[in-house]
């Protein structure tokens, strides 16, 4: 009877699927009976044929297990598996079990393409969480459109996207930004910026909003340079840096380069911890200092909205089931909190909507708070982006960052930033 | 004055410049030779080049947790003896990999070039199934970290060094075995002629196999030195590979000194241009060079001449 249910929206397409759920509904009832699951019967809470039971909901998970990206993507896949574990150790989705489908973008873009659409269309899940790099992100969105799925979205991104089917869990590039550089103009006095990025379109477009705030405020760039993907020698880069003496180094290095970026800066005699220059970069997390060493990056300044280090009930508790689960050893960065915070977000759309339904989804999903945010408090705006506050952390030698600063306020997503662009 | 820059730092930087410009040479030598070697003399594309050299990558990774953990005394020297294991290990799986796969495709060069990238595809797997996906760190010990204060403004990176030093070691080593040993002198004879060296009692069979052991032996060190300067994962032999191949095919395939000779313009080339403009655009230029040459030279700067 299950089977018949599921397997009527693939034969049939959407609309005649409410038919048949409401044809079924009857039956489904009688069979139920006395053992009826806890939360509403399933024809009212899905209407749309999606893959939802009378006790469990699938949802799918989407991110690279193979190729260069896995170093990334792993950290999100972990905190997403562990969310769904503890949503379901706490009575499930609107009294249903969370079962996943994980599927490998194998970091090839059509690939998630491809995998979204299975997902969406043959599996019917009711979420999808996954995607890491922009450009997977910007494969999967027509697909996501196009059959009416939800995403989302883990990873602080470059902004200038915003789509009814995305909720992103990261910071937009304004919001990790503006506070890191106001803070830095304001407690170390810096004047004069050096930008250094890897050449594609996050980090581009993030120091384009880096330098217009930096000229905003009366202050300096001194040189602006991209370095291929995977570019390993950055020792002529640091002479000239060496050469143009700026108040701070603003990287945004990613990837394999990023370690060869910090020892090669390491042993070029630059040390960190002497902030002259000093290094503040929105790229390196926790997870990033694992392959750089937190001996070749200590005293480096990161701007983003999560430490593992921060000191709130939420995070040790989150940290705690995180090791528990994935080992003690495991480090914890940005984008894996956003992860984490994922299918909670969709826990609390689906039970303020009361109806699995993506369409209810979209509408309930602005104005969702989650309280329970190892970050600390987080809210949906209107645009689908998280309201977060930004902190800045100091490295330090065992890998982990030491909470320095943090706004008073949250940070007002803003993908589309007037006068930035 | 020269532009905003004193008389005494332009100075400084063009010295500083120039040892960039040495360590990227170091660099690019170290990390071509085992592919030249396997290319050079045996016609064999080995695409899984970068993957041998992550293998020398953990080996030193697991040495030094090995020697942070059990061994705290000899902590700094450890790297030594990374690198001696770093290329027995890769210089095993070469042999292996020869035996298993390379000896059949022998007279099939293009299915060599798409066995070994599958070769490579499978090493990064398994590199990522049994270390993990995530990147590791390798500890070095104390005393290669940091810079040389030479003055004020030019300090030299002692891994910068160590890389230098270690190659020039590696490069006479390659230079001795190849010129001036016996077994070199069947090298190259299988080379000349692989039935002329058969009829005089070479076994063609195990030079080849030496041979690739040797090639990516000498890659195994090159990814044990490169975790001074890059990162350790499963991935990563891939930042290598392109800056590799280019080397060797600009250098002309089957002569070492090409392979030097490429490596010492390419990389001044790069890291003068990387000072006078953005990375990503002297990379552009670089590359555009070197098409532009190799359209004018086909085999390459150097070329062993051979009558056919």
């Amino acid at each position: 009877m299950t089977d018949d249910w599921t397997s009527g929206p693939r034969r049939f397409g959407t609309r005649r699927a409410v038919l048949a759920g409401m044809a079924a509904l009857p039956l489904m009832m009688a069979a139920a009976g006395p053992v009826a699951a806890e939360g509403p019967p399933t024809a009212e809470i899905n209407t749309t044929g999606l893959a939802v039971t009378d006790d469990t909901v699938t949802v799918g998970i989407l991110h690279s297990v193979t190729g260069t990206m896995a170093i990334s993507e792993t950290g999100s896949v972990q905190a997403e598996k562990l969310a769904i574990d503890q949503i379901n150790a706490s009575g499930g989705v609107l009294g249903r079990k969370i079962e996943f489908i994980q599927e490998d973008g194998a970091s090839d873009w059509p690939t998630f393409a491809e995998k979204a659409k299975k997902l969406l269309v043959q599996d019917k899940v009711a979420a999808v969480f996954g995607c890491w790099t922009s450009a997977s992100r910007k494969a999967v969105l027509p697909v996501f459109e196009q059959y009416n799925g939800m995403l989302y979205y883990p990873t602080f991104y470059e902004g200038l996207e915003e789509s009814p089917n995305v909720i992103y869990t990261g910071q937009e590039a304004t919001q990790q930004i503006i506070a890191g550089i106001d803070w830095v103009a304001k407690t170390k006095g810096a004047k004069t910026f050096y930008l250094l990025g890897s050449d594609y379109i996050w980090p581009r477009t993030s120091n384009k909003i880096a330098r217009k705030h930096i000229e905003k405020l009366g202050l300096e760039v001194v040189g602006e340079e991209y370095y291929p993907l995977g570019h390993t020698q950055f020792n002529s880069v640091i002479n000239k840096i060496k050469l143009k003496k700026p108040d701070v180094i603003y990287a945004i290095v990613v990837g394999g380069s990023n370690v060869a970026f910090y020892k090669q800066l390491k042993a070029a005699g630059i040390d960190m911890t002497k902030e002259s220059p000093l290094l503040l970069t929105i790229s390196v997390t926790e997870d990033e200092i694992l392959g750089i060493g937190g001996e070749n990056i200590v005293g480096a300044y990161a701007s983003m909205k999560y430490f593992q280090s921060l000191d709130n009930d939420n995070n040790k508790a989150f940290v705690e089931a995180f090791k528990a689960m994935w080992g003690k050893d495991i480090v914890i960065g940005d984008v894996t909190q956003a992860a984490y915070l994922g299918p909670w977000l969709w826990k609390a759309a689906v039970e303020k909507a009361g109806s699995f339904d993506i369409d209810k989804i979209k509408v309930a999903s602005p104005g969702i708070e989650l309280t329970t945010a190892p970050e600390g408090y987080v809210r949906i705006h209107e645009n689908h982006h998280l309201w977060s506050k930004t902190r800045i952390g100091r490295a330090k030698t065992d890998g982990q960052y030491e909470l320095i600063y943090e706004t008073k306020d949250l940070m007002e997503p803003n993908p589309f930033p007037e006068g930035y662009q | 004055m020269i532009g905003d820059y004193t008389i005494g730092e332009f100075t400084s930087i063009l010295a500083m410049q120039g040892f960039a410009g040495l360590i990227l040479f170091s660099v690019f030598v170290l990390m071509a030779l085992g592919l030249a070697i396997i290319f050079g003399q045996m016609g064999v594309i080995n695409m899984a080049h970068g993957e041998f050299m992550i293998l020398g990558a953990y080996v030193t990774y697991f040495c030094s947790q090995f020697f942070s953990a059990y061994l705290p005394g000899l902590f700094s020297i450890y790297f030594f003896i990374a690198m001696a294991l770093a290329f027995c290990a890769s210089f095993g799986l070469g042999i292996l990999v020869e035996w298993g796969m390379i000896r059949f495709l022998y007279k099939r060069p293009l299915d060599t070039l798409l066995a070994t990238w599958g070769l490579s595809l499978i090493l990064q797997q398994f590199y990522r199934s049994v270390f993990g996906a995530r990147e590791v760190g390798v500890t070095l010990p104390e005393w290669m970290l940091g810079a040389v204060n030479l003055t004020d403004i030019i300090e030299i990176p002692i891994n910068g060094l160590f890389v230098m030093g270690l190659t020039i070691i590696i490069t006479v080593a390659v230079y001795l075995i190849m010129f001036r040993s016996g077994w070199g002198k069947q090298v190259r004879a299988v080379m000349q002629n692989r039935v002329m060296a058969g009829a005089v009692g070479i076994n063609t069979k195990m030079v080849d196999r030496i041979t690739f052991g040797l090639g990516c032996g000498i890659a195994g060190i090159a990814g044990s030195a490169f975790t001074m300067i890059g990162s350790t994962g499963p991935t990563a032999g891939q930042l290598y590979i392109v800056d590799t191949f280019l080397v060797v095919v600009f250098g002309g395939a089957a002569s070492l000194l090409g392979t030097i000779a490429s490596a010492f313009t390419i990389s001044q080339a790069q890291s003068t241009m990387e000072f006078f403009m953005s990375g990503s655009m002297a990379k552009v230029l670089t590359l555009l060079t070197v098409v532009g040459i190799l359209m004018l030279r086909p085999q390459g700067l150097f070329t062993l001449n051979i009558r056919r």
